[in-house]
């Protein structure tokens, strides 16, 4: 799954077009739709992180919503118990879930990548039932409620130059995340670029190989740890800000697994995969729910199942289909068909100009 | 001392589900060196197939029989498409698809039968039989009998037939096999026939206990997942005495230790996957591993 791709020069014009679509995005769709998107991006950096853990260091966890949750958790306690501004909380938030993360990390060295996907999985089953037991902290069954973030003065005047009409408190929870997707989606294009990227890709394509040149295992295995989970749980303060409630339901094993769809449909090990995929596992399941029933040709007991089961379905059937299908998720696909055709059309272009494109016997 | 005794009882019954749960995960483990993260859910379908036939006035001692026949045909189905097109692939692939294949499960179960959860009939009554002063019911002794007896075919199955030996030959060694003729992709789809035969008992040994709905086994499969890692994730044996272990920890600290209650069992389960892990990788009846570089 992990074959290398032919690392790409960034190419700074699309993602300057990107970062334009995103920030213009919310004056052209309302507010409620903004609030769904802001969610795509806080999934987007959660899958980020994963990313970080899974792609580029070789080690799965299925307990990253249980990162999330603790992120969320960290700053809905501060924010509600302590009274500190929510967006203050947002980065404490990282931190801590970063350094959980870093010592969860320790044990995990010893793991096969096998035993350490079994103890995460367990770890995100139980989750729920760990936020429930301190509940004079944690708000036990209930959660905790939040008040709705207001969006400040000079954002209020900005967005309302801009449009015309008043910012909301969704609109306002979007460009939040997106200024947090924009800084962690840089830094993490940083980090797999320079020696840690390097150290943890060679890691992940050959443990020993990587050790015999120099490499700190262990260290650069817990790095990715600590990253991986501070990314977590920075999705995590954010999606507590998105939603203003916070409660033990609100993470359950399905969101790991969601986080998982998301990396694995967008492309593991790749820089753009994570946003694709965010934007995919936040967006497929409703989508679908949505189309489904509107098709004709699709019999309607089978239309009215489909819907009923939510996204389980429609998550398993992607994970399964990407994995024996397309390996390399969307950014692979992408990949794959733009070299062909690119060598396609450079082919066409020597033959119009009278000359045979070069193969191993002319070149020899 | 009394309570103790029934505690243990009432332990070694929810063991004796783990058991079968876990040995189901460890067949697979040994085939194709794989935990089966889907293992739970193929388990709480083939419940539900049970069910219905159940339900439609099959006798409870013939729907058990149909629905594990179902259960292996069912498991060498899902081999032959899912797995065998992806059997060599790199392991990170293997365990994403064995999760698409329980969230999968998970929700055509929870499409076609709701997330109401029913009471499943058992064959043995609640009715309590007093041994050396405890107090047990026949339901617990029925679900120590079934399961012994699936644990033990699986045994002769292993140890003393042609088929188990060309089965632990496939796993083993499966160059060699193919050399001398085995069919080692058939023997593989066996192997998760098998386990899927033996996951099935346990859900529908633990239905009538904790009512059956599409999530029942998310919290057993993390009670087998420790009782493999402690049994030592390869061995068959292994698997059925870590599992007695586990339900009977899990069920004395669910009664003594009042920090873990009812609801922080669980937690149990997961701080015993995890200090075996760390601890003793291999658990207790696993041969420690030598890898060459």
């Amino acid at each position: 799954m992990l074959q290398r791709l032919r690392t790409t020069p960034p190419r700074y014009g699309l993602v300057a077009v990107a970062v334009l679509f995103f920030i213009g995005l919310p004056t052209v769709i309302d507010s409620f739709q903004a609030g769904e998107w802001a969610q795509a991006l806080i999934l987007a950096i959660a899958i980020m992180g994963l990313n970080i853990l899974v792609g580029y260091s070789g080690q799965l966890s299925l307990g990253h919503g249980a990162f999330m949750a603790l992120g969320a958790y960290t700053s809905a306690i501060l924010a509600h118990r302590y009274k500190m501004d929510y967006l203050v909380t947002i980065p404490i938030a990282g931190l801590l879930t970063g350094v959980v993360g870093f010592l969860f990390g320790v044990p995990a060295l010893r793991l096969s990548a096998l035993y350490l996907a079994l103890a995460t999985f367990a770890l995100a089953v139980v989750a729920p039932s760990l936020i429930k037991r301190p509940a004079e902290l944690t708000g036990g069954v209930q959660g905790i409620s939040l008040p709705p973030p207001i969006p400040p003065q000079f954002a209020k005047d900005a967005f309302t130059g801009l449009t015309g009409v008043p910012m909301t408190s969704d609109q306002w929870v979007y460009y939040v995340t997106l200024a947090f997707a924009l800084l962690l989606f840089w830094l993490a294009w940083n980090l797999v670029r320079h020696r840690s990227g390097r150290a943890m890709r060679a890691i992940r394509d050959g443990e020993v190989a990587a050790a015999a040149s120099g490499v700190n295992i262990a260290g650069y295995k817990t790095l990715a740890f600590g990253i991986s989970a501070l990314y977590a749980g920075i999705a995590g303060s954010l999606f507590g800000l998105g939603t203003s409630f916070v409660s033990p339901d609100t993470f359950p094993v399905s969101l790991s697994i969601q986080l998982l769809v998301g990396a694995v449909i967008g492309g593991l090990a790749s820089i753009p995969g994570p946003l694709i995929g965010g934007i995919f596992a936040y967006f497929l399941p409703i989508e679908s729910n949505q189309w489904v029933p509107t098709q004709t040709w699709i019999p309607s007991q089978i239309a009215s199942t489909v819907v009923k089961a939510g996204p389980a379905v429609s998550y398993g059937a992607v994970l399964i289909l990407i994995m024996i299908f397309a390996p390399n998720g969307i950014v692979g696909l992408i990949t794959t068909g733009y070299t062909r055709l690119r060598r396609r059309l450079r082919g066409a272009a020597d033959r119009e100009a009278g000359q045979m494109p070069p193969d191993a016997q002319t070149i020899s | 001392m009394q309570e103790l005794l029934q505690q243990v009882v009432s332990g070694i019954a929810q063991g004796a589900i783990f058991a079968s749960l876990a040995l189901a995960l460890v067949l697979i483990y040994n085939a194709m060196g794989l935990v089966n993260f889907a293992q739970g859910e193929m388990a709480m379908v083939a419940t539900f197939i049970a069910f219905t036939l159940i339900s439609r006035g099959v006798d409870y001692w013939i729907a058990l029989p149909v629905t594990l026949v179902i259960a292996f045909a069912g498991g060498i189905a899902i081999q032959r498409i899912v797995i065998h097109p992806v059997e060599r692939a790199p392991l990170l692939t293997l365990v994403i698809i064995t999760l698409g294949l329980a969230t999968l499960l998970n929700g055509l179960a929870g499409a076609l039968f709701g997330y109401v959860p029913r009471s499943f009939p058992s064959p043995f009554s609640v009715q309590t039989v007093d041994i050396l002063g405890a107090f047990v019911s026949y339901r617990d002794l029925g679900v120590i009998a079934v399961s012994g007896a699936v644990l033990l075919a699986i045994y002769l199955l292993l140890q003393r037939t042609t088929v188990g030996l060309t089965l632990r030959a496939a796993a083993h060694h499966p160059e060699a096999s193919r050399l001398l003729g085995v069919h080692v992709s058939w023997m593989l789809a066996l192997g998760w026939g098998l386990a899927s035969a033996v996951g099935a008992v346990s859900g529908i040994m633990v239905a009538p206990i904790i009512l059956l709905e599409p999530n029942m086994m998310q919290t057993i499969i993390i009670y087998a997942f420790a009782a493999a890692v402690l049994g030592g994730i390869e061995s068959p044996l292994g698997a059925v005495i870590g599992g007695l272990i586990v339900g009977v920890t899990v069920n004395l600290a669910g009664a003594y230790l009042p920090f873990v209650g009812g609801d922080l069992q669980l937690a149990v389960a997961l701080a015993i996957i995890i200090g075996v892990l760390v601890l003793k990788p291999n658990g207790l009846f696993g041969r420690p591993t030598v890898r060459r570089v």
